[in-house]
């Protein structure tokens, strides 16, 4: 398969004073094109860390990263993040309140590779797309709509951007079990572009994943298919983390 | 619902200061251009007792306190608005960019903010004040307004770094937005009424420390303001003699300026601030 981002022993380390923390150890993992990949470890394990480095609102302090077999610090930022979005986890924060969605959506489309016409239209496509009324919410100010709107709106954003690459930092996490399943496939809608899902959730993750990469401290322990995985893990902190999981079945929507 | 109940605990504090406050400012801006009387003008004996002729008695000049008080608030609320603006303009620049950009940017400018913090400001208004011929109001405003941002900066920082994580700043960074959109959309708005509230307490400071350096004899140089009636007041040994009217009335004018715009301040801060009014 064609890789379409790769790591090499990407390593971030935060330095508080005296204190060395080691948020990302020698990460080294690629993603191919077209793939869902997840990302499941515990909170403060490292995921968000790897996503921020992967964003580049870090950068790292070692190793290195290449989109498209090009170094991700030789594309100037505009550029890669034409091809590289994310989805994060508080609907709550995630949206300018001072802003109606009409504008917020504007200025996603300056980022977006394809230039258009009729940029409204294009916007009310985006917005239905996730199952909105155009005319409900294009005047709406973010605190005036719902969590679940929220990020539907967030996936709209995606839509309307098509990156080549979407991280999905804990896109499900917050919000009601019962909404959950509507914006997952949302997201599954978006197949063609390459998802990388990160996640705390291991039953979410063999759901959704074609593959998937398990992280503690700061280290991916281990890769491989769900089912793999799932039914011969071989780290013993992923036998841990799936006898964690209180019932693992499908049924679980 | 929430902002009937938002709207009920402002009227109180803030309602009562702003009242006292543009009270005093209509009386003290409307009048002057239509006085007949010059604050400067000696009309007559030392210390008169308050009459029918002068409603506030006079001065050790002989001139009327009234007019001198009037002239005098119009001065020191001037003297404060503009180096309150000044320090505000200061202070919320340095913070912004100290808090919201962080790092190195953040070590420099802090440093900044740090070292004008530990100088004693009134130390370094004798000195500029001293090494310059004549003070204008102007000048005066300027030499308040630069001696007192590093508060704000302080307090716009904290609030700026509280932002700095957010996910819509994200958001706007993978927009491709600026530096100066993300700064001008994202965070000050945010900030906006830490950045009034800060305002208003700048604006008093500024009265107060006018008052402080009139006091000293550095005050404006061309014109009255209260703090000059009070210096006046000192060093004619009104207190002694018992013309009481020459520094009670500018003192009362400068205590109730204060107190409206703490009071207006503080009602502001209850609005912003759910967890004082007792709410949460």
């Amino acid at each position: 398969m064609e890789k379409i981002f790769e790591c090499v022993d990407l390593c971030k380390t935060f330095q508080k004073g005296r204190k060395r923390i080691e948020a990302v150890k020698n990460a080294s993992f690629s993603i191919g094109k077209g793939e869902i990949i997840s990302l499941v470890g515990e909170s403060g394990s490292g995921k968000s860390t790897l996503a921020n480095l992967m964003l580049r609102f870090l950068k790292p302090t070692g190793g290195e990263a290449f989109l498209d077999g090009k170094k991700i610090e030789d594309y100037r930022k505009k550029e890669y993040w034409k091809k590289v979005q994310a989805i994060f986890q508080d609907p709550f924060s995630s949206f300018n309140d001072f802003f109606s969605v009409k504008k917020i959506l504007e200025r996603a489309i300056k980022i977006s590779s394809y230039p258009s016409p009729d940029p409204e239209e294009r916007i009310r496509e985006a917005v239905e797309a996730v199952n909105i009324r155009y005319e409900e919410i294009c005047d709406k100010k973010p605190f005036e709509l719902s969590g679940g709107q929220k990020q539907r709106l967030m996936i709209a954003r995606i839509y309307l951007i098509k990156p080549e690459l979407l991280i999905a930092d804990e896109p499900t996490s917050m919000i009601d079990a019962v909404l959950r399943a509507g914006i997952l496939e949302l997201l599954l809608k978006l197949r063609g572009t390459t998802i990388m899902l990160i996640t705390h959730d291991l039953a979410l993750a063999y759901y959704i994943s074609d593959r998937m990469l398990i992280m503690q401290n700061g280290r991916i322990v281990e890769e491989g298919e769900p089912q793999k995985i799932l039914e011969a893990p071989e780290h013993p902190y992923t036998k841990k983390l799936i006898e964690d999981v209180p019932k693992l079945s499908e049924e679980w929507l | 619902m929430n902002l009937k109940k938002r709207a009920g605990a402002l009227n109180k504090k803030l309602l009562i200061g702003a009242i006292i406050f543009f009270v005093i400012l209509i009386v003290s801006f409307a009048y002057p251009p239509f006085s007949k009387r010059d604050p400067l003008e000696m009309e007559g004996m030392m210390f008169e007792p308050p009459s029918s002729l002068y409603p506030l008695g006079t001065d050790n000049f002989g001139r009327d306190v009234l007019t001198e008080l009037i002239f005098g608030t119009k001065t020191s609320i001037t003297i404060g608005f503009i180096a309150g603006s000044i320090a505000t303009l200061i202070g919320t620049t340095i913070g912004v960019f100290a808090g919201y950009c962080g790092g190195n940017t953040d070590n420099i400018l802090n440093t900044i903010t740090n070292i004008f913090l530990v100088i004693p400001p009134i130390l370094i208004l004798i000195v500029i004040s001293v090494s310059i011929q004549s003070r204008s109001i102007l000048i005066m405003s300027l030499i308040l307004g630069i001696t007192s941002w590093p508060w704000t900066a302080r307090a716009i920082r904290a609030q700026a770094q509280s932002l700095r994580n957010r996910e819509h700043i994200k958001m706007a960074k993978l927009n491709g937005e600026s530096l100066a959109e993300i700064i001008a959309f994202e965070v000050l708005p945010y900030l906006a009424s830490y950045i009034v509230m800060a305002f208003i307490l700048q604006v008093s400071t500024g009265i107060l420390n006018e008052a402080a350096m009139s006091m000293l004899g550095l005050g404006p140089t061309d014109t009255v303001s209260l703090g000059t009636m009070l210096e006046w007041a000192l060093l004619f040994e009104s207190a002694r003699i018992g013309a009481w009217w020459a520094f009670i009335p500018p003192g009362l004018a400068i205590t109730m300026i204060t107190f409206s715009l703490y009071l207006a301040n503080s009602g502001m801060d209850e609005i912003v601030n759910p967890r004082l009014r007792g709410v949460v």
